[in-house]
């Protein structure tokens, strides 16, 4: 354990080692100046790598493997019938994979931690008019019903760019209507559903799926869940901006300024919408 | 006293950010698949060292992450030069992602992919050349991406045009490059953002939105990291179109 502990360990400082040596750079040779409470940071650091070693080494050791094995119990055709009847079944006999996928998309995006520094960062500065349960929760919903869309995919074997195409349009639509100051944390949520927590339970579904399926490949179908997990929840972070504004609308009238921080007027206008 | 008191705060925030994990694989693996959970012990050892380094983590984000992202953000803007700072957004980038290890992953799978389609010749030097060159296209597109994002807090644009821009330009080249190159181009997007990049790039965005006068942190300071996302589709799909 403890040497797994150290291995894990050390490869977290390889993966840290690039950013804190331009940041090391930037801030005494090019700045040459001491940032402020040089010690908080330091200990910032120490408790990022720590708290990341035992986060990974829990995952590897624990979740990872026992959620790769439903995937691949759920996936089987025995849950599906005999062997035949997964010949033959049809997209709708596939319930529990869509419930799991769901399901698993969900729970895995919540425990996020890329997605916590970003709603601690968005409910921060907007003083509360985004919470940051509420945006992870949003996300989470997003993650879920993009990757049980993905999973209807392989079943029935559709090309991927039909639905990453109309679901731009959709985005784009959207952004037309949402309140201008939800529209970069919707974009950002795309990219930052998709890392350590969920990526590797996600991907040994679509493997899983694209293994049983018969006439599916895994290298074309298998992936393609992500691109899923990256697009829906900027749909959900929009619509439940629109949701939440509805109902907050009147008590923001009364409080142009709520953030009190460079909130100018015109973006106030957006907000209000 | 006060300590023990938020020490247990946030642990217990971690338990609630695990629980929905815990309780769909008990639900999926008693119920729907009717079986004992496999290695309990060893699970729950896990679950443990999990919800402490979350707890950790988010205590650190706190503490390190995001007040260096945010300091260095408002001293070169004070610092006023422009060039320091497009150098700074573009290494932050490019730095972080050349060494990512799910990156280093995907390009080798990819090479393996080209060498079967042909596209490049099937021995392991080629391969590895072709891996490499991918990883660097997919650490320059980060890069590029946020000079990009970097420049248009400080002009102010909003991000709409751009990154609809952005996707159209994705649909076109999609419809241009070879078939092998789209899935792994599409995945290579939500690789890029690592779990300690995206506080220090968002960091960086609010300090930098907040230090420039007219700029709203919520409006200006968000939208680096969807940048970060969209720019290594573009750029792999252009790698593939040209070896």
């Amino acid at each position: 354990m403890l040497s797994g502990f150290l291995e894990v360990f050390l490869e977290t400082i390889r993966d840290v080692f690039p950013i804190a040596t331009i940041l090391v750079v930037f801030q005494f040779v090019i700045l040459r100046r001491r940032p402020p409470n040089p010690r908080a940071i330091a200990i910032g650091f120490g408790y990022v790598l720590v708290g990341l070693t035992l986060f990974l080494l829990g995952l590897q050791h624990a979740l990872f493997p026992v959620g790769r094995l439903m995937a691949e119990q759920l996936t089987h055709p025995e849950l599906l019938g005999t062997a035949e009847a997964a010949l033959a079944a049809d997209w709708h006999d596939y319930g529990w994979v869509y419930a799991f996928a769901f399901s698993i998309g969900f729970s895995t995006t919540i425990a996020e931690p890329a997605l916590i520094a970003v709603a601690i960062k968005a409910s921060e500065l907007s003083a509360g008019s985004v919470s940051a349960w509420g945006l992870r929760i949003a996300v989470a919903i997003g993650v879920a019903i993009g990757i049980t869309l993905g999973v209807f995919r392989i079943v029935i074997g559709a090309p991927i760019h039909w639905f990453i195409v109309v679901g731009y349009v959709v985005v784009v639509i959207q952004t037309m209507f949402a309140p201008r100051s939800i529209v970069p944390i919707a974009y950002d949520s795309g990219g930052v559903t998709t890392s350590t927590v969920t990526v590797p339970i996600v991907t040994a579904l679509g493997l899983g799926l694209a293994e049983t399926i018969p006439g599916r490949n895994p290298l074309i179908d298998g992936f393609g869940l992500i691109a899923f997990a990256s697009l829906f929840p900027i749909m959900a972070v929009m619509a439940y901006s629109q949701i939440t504004g509805r109902r907050n609308g009147n008590e923001e009238k009364t409080q142009p300024e709520p953030g009190g921080k460079s909130a100018i007027d015109s973006n106030n206008t957006g907000v209000q919408k | 006293m006060n300590l023990l008191r938020r020490v247990l705060g946030r642990l217990s925030e971690s338990c609630r950010d695990l629980l929905p994990i815990v309780f769909v694989i008990a639900f999926f693996q008693l119920v729907v698949l009717k079986q004992p959970i496999p290695r309990l012990a060893q699970l729950l050892g896990g679950l443990a060292m999990v919800i402490a380094g979350l707890t950790f983590f988010v205590r650190g984000l706190e503490m390190g992450l995001f007040p260096i992202g945010e300091s260095m953000a408002h001293s070169l803007a004070r610092k006023g030069s422009l060039f320091w700072l497009i150098v700074f957004a573009f290494s932050l980038g490019f730095g972080t992602t050349v060494a990512e290890p799910a990156l280093i992953a995907i390009a080798d799978e990819a090479s393996g992919v080209a060498a079967g389609a042909g596209v490049i010749a099937n021995n392991p030097d080629a391969m590895e050349n072709y891996a490499l060159g991918l990883r660097l296209t997919v650490a320059l597109a980060v890069g590029v991406s946020l000079v990009i994002g970097v420049w248009r807090i400080l002009k102010g644009w909003p991000i709409h045009f751009l990154i609809a821009g952005g996707y159209l330009l994705v649909v076109i080249i999609t419809a241009l490059a070879p078939r092998e190159i789209i899935g792994i181009a599409y995945d290579s997007g939500g690789v890029t953002t690592s779990t300690i990049t995206v506080p220090l790039v968002a960091a960086l965005g609010v300090g930098l939105a907040s230090s420039i006068k007219g700029r709203n942190p919520i409006v200006d300071g968000f939208g680096l990291i969807a940048f970060a996302s969209l720019t290594p589709m573009i750029f792999v799909m252009i790698y593939g179109m040209l070896f």
